[in-house]
């Protein structure tokens, strides 16, 4: 049998109000501490390592570099919110809890806290795109385009964070999915050096992963380019985002309403 | 005897299982319009699991419930709309002051902004909480976060209140600040069905109590005719039987848990 997927109401929007009014009260340094540690790795990575190698497809390494920071900060911020920030919310304060005695469904408290993360990642994203811009790294108004596709980015890894914080007993589990999900992919998708440089086997895992397809979408836009796939590429977003939240909602129901 | 179709809480023949083991095996009962409705029971003795099915928020194996009208948990979400919930755990946001918490509770219930913060200061001060209306949680005692979670509940001006535990972990004189409260509600016509351990609060508070034990109903009826059918004669030439002497020859003395 496969389980009832999530019934969604606008109700949502409280959770995710609820989380904007925390947010407002920290936002700026929330936003200077999101806009650091990427900023720190690209100047560090982008000049220093950079002044070492070649052009990478006609732009400077820092401008390569920069393109995947922006898909990677999205998706660290969108995991942290939802595992961290989810976690103490869902089981250290009780929050879902509360919020579910009033008429909010705990599939409503979970779409909440995905648009939520996914929000609090595109404003990352979006920050370090800025910056980058300021500093000339951007090619064109093209790279608009790339700001659905960073909510896109973290919509998908808002949902997959939801699935590890509805099974987790406590924050030690989430060392497991950064060790072994966020850090490998981060290596593996094309934001630190191109994909072609790994072997082909482990290129054709690469394809298979979210943060690939985010990749593949952002840098292009950003160097003033058409990405060369960008149905599939948001397709394969799209897709793993919904079934991602059907199965952290299902593994929510059973946590929460057993 | 038939139960009113109209009464605020429904409760038929509710069974509800853990890994095998009975939770709640079999329970029925209903809550009359105005009163105040006591759920006694060891731990473990089903009393937290039968609210959770009760507000929709645990599915039951067997049995129906309807509350204030509507099937639960089917239409639970329309049904605790109505409802004020006080759990038995703190569960106030820590990030918020305590009239930002009135007002982000009140949210989930979609009410206007405008209608919320209307009602905030009378909430506040029937928690004894004007003068900390901007007082961050975490600089609250026990007993005002406590109040504060009773304002909380009735945030959408609830006709029924559901209370686990209330008064749990409270000193003497915060505990008469929340029973006063709670005669205020009755007061204004409100139904209130509650659990506790304790047994002085369970007498003077509730007009009918509802024992459990191992899941199933073992007796009920109002404090006083449960303390005079049980104790005739007191088990104490000291002093007259209370409502815990009852408790105790029902449930045993053995620990629970």
């Amino acid at each position: 049998m496969i389980p009832a997927f999530p019934v969604l109401s606008l109700r949502a929007l409280a959770v995710w109000r609820r989380n904007f009014l925390v947010w407002r009260k920290l936002a700026l340094p929330a936003l200077l501490g999101n806009l650091a540690d990427p900023m720190i790795y690209l100047f560090g990575l982008g000049y220093g390592l950079g002044a070492l190698l070649p052009e990478i497809g006609g732009a400077p390494y820092i401008a390569f570099l920069a393109a995947g920071t922006v898909c990677a900060s999205t998706m660290n911020t969108a995991s942290f919110e939802t595992l961290y920030s989810g976690f103490s919310r869902m089981h250290v304060q009780r929050t879902w809890e509360a919020i579910m005695n009033a008429p909010v469904s705990l599939d409503d408290v979970l779409a909440g806290e995905c648009l939520w993360a996914a929000a609090k990642a595109s404003l990352s994203g979006a920050a370090i795109l800025a910056v980058i811009w300021a500093l000339g790294y951007v090619a064109g108004p093209l790279a608009l385009w790339a700001l659905p596709a960073i909510f896109l980015t973290g919509l998908c890894f808002a949902a997959l964070g939801l699935i590890i914080t509805a099974i987790s007993p406590s924050y030690d589990f989430f060392m497991y999915y950064f060790t072994l999900f966020i850090t490998p992919m981060i290596l593996l998708c094309g934001v630190f050096f191109p994909v072609d440089q790994l072997p082909a086997a482990v290129q054709s895992i690469a394809t298979w992963l979210p943060l690939w397809h985010s990749v593949e979408l952002i840098r292009p836009l950003v160097f003033g380019e058409l990405p060369a796939n960008p149905l599939l590429n948001i397709g394969a977003l799209a897709a793993i985002t919904v079934i991602s939240f059907w199965i952290a909602v299902v593994l929510a129901r059973r946590r929460f309403l057993k | 005897m038939e139960a009113d179709p109209n009464a605020p809480l429904i409760v038929e023949q509710l069974v509800k299982t853990y890994e095998g083991k009975p939770a709640v095996a079999g329970l029925s009962f209903a809550l009359r319009r105005g009163e105040c409705l006591g759920l006694l029971g060891p731990n473990g003795a089903g009393k937290t699991t039968t609210l959770r099915c009760c507000l929709g928020l645990a599915r039951p194996d067997s049995g129906t419930i309807r509350l204030l009208g509507e099937p639960v948990p089917e239409r639970g979400r329309e049904a605790r709309a109505r409802t004020g919930v006080v759990p038995q755990f703190d569960n106030l946001d820590p990030d918020f002051t305590a009239a930002e918490n009135l007002l982000v509770y009140g949210r989930y219930f979609g009410l206007p902004a405008a209608t919320i913060h209307a009602r905030i200061p009378a909430l506040l001060d029937f928690a004894g909480l004007s003068s900390r209306e901007k007082s961050s949680i975490r600089a609250l005692s026990g007993g005002m976060k406590r109040r504060l979670m009773l304002a909380r509940a009735l945030v959408n001006d609830p006709e029924l209140l559901v209370l686990d535990e209330p008064t749990t972990g409270l000193d003497p004189q915060a505990r008469r600040l929340i029973w006063d409260g709670l005669r205020k509600l009755l007061a204004e016509g409100k139904t209130i069905l509650l659990t506790t351990h304790y047994m002085d609060e369970a007498e003077h508070l509730c007009d009918r109590l509802v024992i459990v034990d191992s899941g199933r109903i073992i007796e009920e009826g109002s404090p006083r005719a449960l303390i005079d059918a049980h104790f005739p004669v007191s088990p104490s030439a000291l002093r007259p039987a209370n409502l815990e002497d009852v408790f105790l020859k029902l449930t045993g003395h053995e620990l629970r848990d």
